[in-house]
């Protein structure tokens, strides 16, 4: 499939803009954004103007839009990396595609550069297979297939909800390891991509990112906020904790999340060592989300996704609330999120 | 289009690493002319050779490699009644190589893989590459989306929990191949000219509770941790199935690993895979198994070994009792396998006899 094969109608790309010039993220993006629809959403704790160039089929929204749509006691949910949520929210496309505003396009072994937009749509149009292990990697792309011993009742696959992918240079390593580590880049360009197993955990990283929204929109939650979120990603965890809940009710409802290709380029910004300096709670949220998650059963009777969320939620304030307060703001977050999107989104039903 | 490496003029490898714990595994019917292009890197090591079919047939084995050679005759001495666990007229016979091994690390490979190339024309030295797999860390609690994290230039991501970052040990180490993929024979007939060229520069763990088709074309195992499981069946004459051997194995070592907490890695290395068996031969060998692999897995995939079961025999003998439960009714093939992995154990158990240090 090319980009000439994809229905660009479908897709929204959202930018949270975490830095007021876009001038140099959208200009090298433009061979691959141009002909797209873009959302750009502001971080409304970001004091200046944006500088968008000319040339983009795009659509702003600031801290009053925010506060239009949502209040203004809610839009505190959408600061910071969060800012793209709102993103999510208003969409009405069916893809969403969101690349951080730090990133450019990567470059594959024989020096092209690569569409991550066409990619990732590619893998959300076609099935995962997240029932059985296919030592092949993606069975469906060109010259691959599901090898011997894949049982046949599982090649038809199921449906695409997420798509992560991965990066160069600047991988998302946390700030412990990039400190150690300060000059290690990524320069392994792995060229698969492969649907991560059901029941599997895994960090879902915000930076390079695509979902199907009309399967699984309302499961990308802003709600894990750290005390003392930061403007790098070294200083978040709502991305990972959006993916350990989007993972679960995915597995929980039969849909696959792959990983893998498109990459992007990552640029430098921050300081691991400076990150390091603040406390990091994000550690210990993990190690306790970890067996929490495990262990986690939705009821049968969760079939939406909404109500996905809202059982999570419920089990999170319940098993996790009296750990550490973040959580029980994660799970009040997830149920007003839940509120936000249907209000939102119930005239766009049909 | 892909090609073999040329290994001519390559040396041999200097330093051979784990030359005297590990055994390479080699199941044969006619010849073993492969092993000269893989001599820079596998000459070091000691070879079992497991002879298929006909015993009477002298296999030439090339010059300069050390190696000890059974064919069926030997088995039957060896085993006595219990030879019955091991196939006949089929690859699967390459696990009684495991069992009379004394080495703590097997790798075996097909008669008909060659040295592959990486992207940058380089010639691939699998055993190494399997080595390096065996001797690090698997992460089967979580997956890393950067693949391997214990490889050079690699790591954990932002996210990963530091708790599980030492890992497990690794138990099997899975490899690919370039070439002629790996398909069942209904994909073969359907795509004869399809090869694989794409060259995936990973190796990952298998995530705990994830089962995975096993390739034995290009394997290696630690047999202290994972040996006694790595039965491949009863496949070949006189079988209803042929085919399954290595996907049988997989199967029961997963479950096994996941119970034990042992780590499976798939992914790099690559070997070259130079020869496409024949689809229709092979459709009437695997015609039963496409049949019942969809049994078979949900079997699998819910079977639950209990607390009691600490070492791999005991996990081997307890799964072996699941199999005659659960799976007996789908065809009495079933029960005879069930027998047969008692008795591979048995057989296991006695020509490796706890050792004084209390190694099982």
């Amino acid at each position: 499939m090319s980009s000439a094969e994809i229905n660009k109608n479908e897709v929204d790309i959202v930018i949270g803009a975490l830095n007021a010039d876009l001038t140099q993220f959208l200009t090298s993006w433009r061979p691959f954004f141009s002909g797209f629809h873009l959302i750009v959403v502001k971080d409304p704790e970001l004091k200046e103007e944006l500088n968008i160039p000319e040339g983009f089929d795009v659509d702003v929204y600031s801290k009053t839009d925010m506060e239009k749509v949502v209040g203004a006691s809610n839009a505190t949910m959408f600061s910071g990396y969060s800012c793209r949520y709102f993103g999510y929210l208003i969409s009405k496309k069916k893809y969403i595609v969101s690349i951080d505003d730090d990133c450019v396009p990567a470059k594959d072994p024989k020096g092209f550069l690569v569409d991550a937009v066409t990619q990732h749509v590619i893998n959300l149009e076609n099935p995962a297979t997240p029932l059985f292990f296919n030592t092949l990697y993606d069975p469906y792309c060109e010259g691959a297939d599901f090898v011997r011993g894949y049982p046949f009742s599982l090649r038809s696959g199921v449906p695409c909800a997420a798509s992560c992918g991965l990066w160069l240079n600047l991988a998302d390593l946390d700030a412990p390891t990039q400190a150690l580590k300060t000059e290690q880049r990524n320069t392994s360009y792995v060229d698969a991509v492969m649907t991560v197993p059901a029941k599997a955990m895994l960090p879902i990283s915000g930076i390079n990112i695509a979902f199907n929204r009309e399967l699984v929109g309302p499961a990308l939650v802003p709600a894990l906020r750290l005390a003392g979120e930061g403007k790098v990603r070294w200083e978040t965890l709502e991305d990972v904790w959006c993916g350990m809940c989007l993972k679960h009710i995915s597995d929980h409802l039969g849909y696959g999340v792959k990983t893998g290709l498109p990459y992007v380029w990552r640029n430098e910004r921050g300081d691991a060592v400076e990150s390091l300096r603040k406390k990091w709670e994000g550690m210990k949220l993990m190690e306790k989300s970890v067996p929490f998650f495990e262990s986690l059963k939705l009821p049968e009777t969760a079939l939406k996704v909404e109500d996905c969320v809202i059982e999570l939620a419920k089990a999170v304030k319940e098993q996790l609330g009296s750990d550490d307060p973040a959580f029980t703001q994660a799970a009040d977050a997830m149920v007003k999120w839940i509120q936000l999107w249907n209000s939102v989104n119930s005239s766009a039903r049909s | 289009m892909v090609e073999p490496a040329n290994t001519v003029g390559l040396p041999v490898n200097p330093t051979p690493l784990l030359k005297d714990e590990l055994d390479i595994v080699i199941p044969t019917i006619r010849n073993l002319d492969f092993l000269e292009m893989w001599r820079p890197f596998l000459q070091p090591y000691h070879l079992i050779i497991v002879q298929d079919g006909d015993p009477s047939k002298k296999i030439h084995v090339p010059e300069g490699y050390d190696y000890e050679l059974y064919n069926r005759n030997d088995i039957n001495r060896i085993l006595g009644p219990k030879a019955s666990c091991i196939s006949f007229k089929d690859s699967a016979c390459r696990c009684f190589g495991y069992m009379v091994s004394k080495k703590k690390y097997i790798f075996t490979i097909d008669d008909d893989c060659f040295v592959a190339k990486d992207p940058s024309g380089k010639a691939v030295n699998a055993l190494e590459q399997h080595i390096k797999n065996l001797l690090c860390p698997s992460s089967p609690f979580f997956f890393n989306t950067l693949y391997d994290p214990y490889r050079e230039g690699a790591d954990f991501v932002r996210g990963y929990p530091f708790s599980l970052r030492e890992g497990v040990s690794t138990a099997v180490s899975h490899g690919l191949w370039l070439n002629i993929p790996d398909y069942d024979a209904p994909t073969q007939l359907v795509k004869p000219k399809e090869r694989n060229t794409r060259y995936v520069d990973a190796v990952m763990t298998i995530p705990k509770g994830t089962l995975f088709p096993m390739c034995g074309m290009n394997l290696a195992f630690d047999r202290d941790l994972i040996g006694p499981a790595m039965y491949f069946g009863l496949m070949g004459d006189g079988q209803p199935i042929g085919r399954y051997d290595d996907m049988w194995a997989g199967w029961c070592i997963k479950v096994i690993c996941d119970h034990l907490s042992l780590g499976v890695k798939t992914g790099l290395p690559y070997i070259y895979h130079s020869k496409a068996s024949n689809p229709f031969v092979n459709l009437k060998k695997e015609y039963k198994g496409i049949f019942w692999q969809e049994e078979i897995i949900p079997f699998f995939q819910n079977a639950k070994l209990s607390k009691e079961a600490v070492t791999v025999q005991q996990c081997y003998i307890e799964l072996s009792k699941l199999v005659k439960e659960k799976l007996s009714s789908l065809d009495p093939y079933f029960d005879k396998l069930a027998d047969a992995m008692v008795t591979w154990i048995e057989a296991w158990d006695e020509l490796n006899p706890p050792a004084a240090n209390g190694k099982a």
